[in-house]
């Protein structure tokens, strides 16, 4: 297909603005960003997930995570039979480059599970924080202020889903923004850009044309421990009794 | 009371921590930011700053203001909700000066192998080959179009270039 | 991944709180025990273990200022560790500790030393010469009052002191539990029995941390120990140690019993990773051999010799012991996965910032603040005070 010169003409200029839009502004001040109209979740959709590793990649890409950390991963479970205080779980460099093949005849169920910040209501990790730099925005994202972070370390310890590391260089505190950067530009978060399945999907719960309200009505959904009472807000349809 | 007499030492030793209370005032007046409290028990503006970080990935729709005919094939066919930069990869700062930064051609024996390699741990009803059992080594996109891949749905294999010129 | 089995979530790999996390409630937890020794003979009233007191002071307020450094070492950022006090999160244990360590260290541990040296202190800035003249005069603050009256306010004042400081030592090492405690991510932590078993634990490992040194300052000057006081000292530690080895028993046969969700993955942990460190140094060679001394000692009328090696064998166990306890909580915290299907790996280094030689360091530093303390402070009885002025 090509685009004529003079289509480019008129396409290119728009592009540039509609693109200059995409970039502007901080949220509060920006009057199409307001905090209190929003309140972000995430939806994850087990029997959608290949594996394929595309969201684990574009969050890197995304937001400079370092090697051997992750913002976000995906887990393999392989459950045999009833066992499900047992299943055996890979997640190869964080399912990255995907996964192995499995062959076909094997026993028991296997499935992917994407893992990242649950973005608590009442995060445990914001509990213990001891000067203020990790908090939840009014609009439900749990955030890191790294010029303040000491590199304490206690909100990894306090973290039931191991969602959060040391950065290597920065020596502070990191972990999935929500792409935050992304969200109140009106775009999606990367990982969700980049599956290519529609197996995560971003979900704003104060916004009542979201589909996550139609989902959330029509199926199953659970979160992860949640005997621990934090409030999460990654949603899993499909969740297997498993999945740690 | 006669008693304060000889208490003049605890009141020089009171004194210090008096002085030193209002000498942390004083700095902490300085020192904690300006926006600390905003919101919350963190500094506020930091919600700002984390909002002003680059953006990589310029988001589908973005593409689709210019590419408008392949996103008219994609719609059609099995990969219309596979985003373009699953597969070309973050492309905001192609998006940024078109004309400068041309992508890449992804690589489609390493690209689609990813997601469609057969494995018994993948969803069934995914569809999902052998490469070198499916084509022997001839690349995907000589029968797929990857905008549209399953075969006889659209134009065929020649419309998967898509590039502005 | 190296050193890992099973499977572990990613970012677990890598413990983040090293063997400088390990030293920190160690040491606290000395400075509370030398604190309630201390409070033994000012408050309780047993006068067996005066002559420990000054020297259970120094040794609390030497510890004290030497815990801050692990945790300095520690942080990604330590010069940003004053937002702990302008800015202290009051839902953050770790914040509220702060303010605990602060207040212990001026209004109870530095008032108390002051209050109780402050005769001395003015005699000496008034004897000796040149630096030592003016370091002595600034610590009267100004004031030569050593009345009668005013000692007798201080006395008092001090008793005070001395009574407010005992919670205010069971609220800086129960803090300390507390942090760990009140962490419901993680199963081996988290239990309202942490900040006791702390408590209790501290208490036996300050309190033989003062008997040793009592015991081996006493011979380095040549003079006679007080068996009197060794005896009492010996006696406080063993019923101590014993309610702190039954609480510990207590949170095991719970987790036993109960068998929750992660006592599988806890006590495989427990027999593999931890086989050494928690059954053979904290349990049996820590905790049951000084038991089964001290015990007999209550027991058998033993002749002095063989009391104070027994004194000084279960002393060293017992500190032994309580560093295992420390270790097997911080590092055996962090070696199980969140997901009770792996395990990591601490892999600790040797010369880094938080390596084993800086640990070592900071272990040895507090008895250099002590030798010092001890030097500008004399806290022995019989030394007069002519001869202790005309230090360098």
């Amino acid at each position: 297909m090509n685009i004529s010169r003079r289509h480019l003409l008129i396409l290119l200029p728009a592009a540039a603005v509609a693109w200059k839009h995409v970039l502007a502004g901080t949220p509060e001040d920006s009057p199409n960003y307001q905090m209190s109209e929003h309140w972000w979740g995430m939806l994850i959709d087990i029997p959608k997930c290949i594996g394929c590793g595309n969201c684990v990649r574009a969050c890197q890409t995304e937001n400079d995570v370092p090697d051997g950390f992750f913002r976000t991963w995906v887990e393999r479970y392989h459950r045999t039979d009833w066992h499900l205080e047992n299943p055996e779980v890979i997640s190869p460099d964080g399912g990255k480059e995907g996964f192995p093949v499995v062959q076909a005849g094997e026993e028991g169920k296997f499935f992917f599970v994407p893992k990242m910040c649950n973005h608590c209501a009442d995060s445990p990790c914001t509990q213990v924080c001891p000067v203020g730099a990790t908090f939840v925005t009014p609009d439900g994202v749990v955030l890191i202020d790294q010029t303040y972070c000491l590199g304490c370390a206690y909100c990894v310890q306090a973290c039931p889903y191991g969602c959060r590391y040391i950065h290597p260089t920065k020596k502070v505190a990191d972990k999935c923004t929500l792409c935050y950067h992304r969200i109140t530009k009106g775009l999606t978060t990367a990982c969700c850009e980049a599956c290519p399945t529609g197996a995560r999907q971003l979900a704003d719960l104060k916004n009542p044309n979201d589909p996550i309200h139609e989902f959330l009505k029509t199926h199953t959904v659970q979160v992860l421990k949640p005997q621990m009472a934090t409030g999460a807000k990654a949603f899993y349809n499909g969740l297997d009794g498993s999945v740690r | 009371m006669s008693g304060l007499k000889d208490t003049g030492h605890l009141f020089r030793f009171a004194g210090l921590f008096v002085l030193a209370f209002l000498v942390f005032l004083v700095v902490r007046s300085y020192v904690v930011p300006k926006t600390f409290g905003e919101y919350g028990h963190y500094r506020g503006a930091a919600i700002g700053e984390i909002a002003s970080r680059p953006v990589k990935f310029a988001g589908h729709q973005t593409c689709e203001t210019c590419h408008t005919d392949i996103a008219d094939t994609k719609t059609k066919g099995a990969h219309a909700h596979v985003n373009c930069e699953a597969c070309h990869g973050a492309l905001a700062a192609h998006a940024d000066d078109p004309t400068s930064v041309t992508p890449a051609k992804p690589d489609t024996a390493v690209l689609c192998a990813r997601c469609h390699t057969a494995s018994a741990a993948k969803p069934v009803g995914f569809p999902q080959v052998d490469p070198a059992d499916h084509s022997g080594g001839v690349p995907c996109e000589t029968c797929h179009n990857p905008h549209s891949p399953v075969i006889g749905s659209d134009s065929g294999a020649s419309t998967a270039k898509g590039g502005a010129k | 991944m190296s050193g890992v089995e099973g499977y572990m979530y990613p970012n677990e790999v890598t413990l983040y709180w090293s063997v400088l996390i390990v030293l920190y409630p160690f040491i606290t937890g000395l400075v509370a025990g030398a604190f309630i020794l201390a409070s033994l003979e000012r408050v309780f009233r047993v006068e067996a273990v005066k002559p420990t007191y000054r020297l259970a002071l120094l040794t609390a307020l030497a510890f004290l200022l030497d815990a801050p450094l692990p945790l300095q070492l520690h942080l990604g950022h330590p010069e940003r560790s004053p937002e702990m006090y302008f800015t202290p999160h009051s839902t953050s244990a770790m914040a509220m500790f702060g303010y605990v360590y602060l207040w212990y260290l001026m209004a109870v541990l530095v008032f108390e030393i002051w209050l109780d040296y402050r005769r001395d202190i003015v005699l000496m800035s008034q004897q000796s010469k040149g630096v030592m003249r003016l370091i002595y005069k600034v610590m009267t603050l100004g004031s030569s009052n050593i009345s009668e009256r005013a000692l007798h306010i201080d006395d008092k004042v001090g008793w005070i002191v001395t009574l407010v400081g005992i919670p205010s030592a069971f609220l800086l090492h129960g803090y300390v539990g507390f942090i760990f405690g009140s962490i419901k991510a993680n199963p081996w932590w988290s239990s309202p029995l942490m900040p006791v078993v702390f408590i209790f634990s501290a208490m036996a490992s300050g309190i033989a941390a003062v008997m040793l040194l009592y015991m081996a300052t006493t011979k380095l000057r040549g003079q006679k120990i007080d068996m009197r006081c060794v005896d009492t000292i010996a006696m406080y530690m063993f019923y101590i140690f014993i309610i702190d080895f039954s609480l510990e028993m207590l949170d095991l046969v719970h987790r036993v019993y109960e068998a929750d969700e992660s006592f599988r993955s806890l006590n495989f942990m427990v027999h593999t990773k931890l086989y050494f460190s928690q059954i053979v140094v904290q349990i049996f060679v820590g905790t049951l051999v000084p038991l089964i001394l001290l015990f007999l000692t209550q027991v058998v009328k033993l002749p002095e010799v063989v009391r104070k090696r027994i004194f000084v064998l279960s002393g060293c166990l017992i500190l032994i012991s309580v560093f295992a306890m420390r270790w097997n909580v911080v590092i055996g915290g962090q070696l199980f996965s969140k997901s009770f299907l792996g395990y990591t790996t601490y892999k600790m280094e040797l010369v880094t910032r938080e390596g084993l030689l800086a640990a070592a360091g900071l272990t040895i530093l507090p008895l250099l603040f002590l030798w010092a303390l001890v030097k500008l402070l004399p806290p022995w009885p019989d030394k007069s005070l002519h001869e202790a002025a005309t230090g360098d």
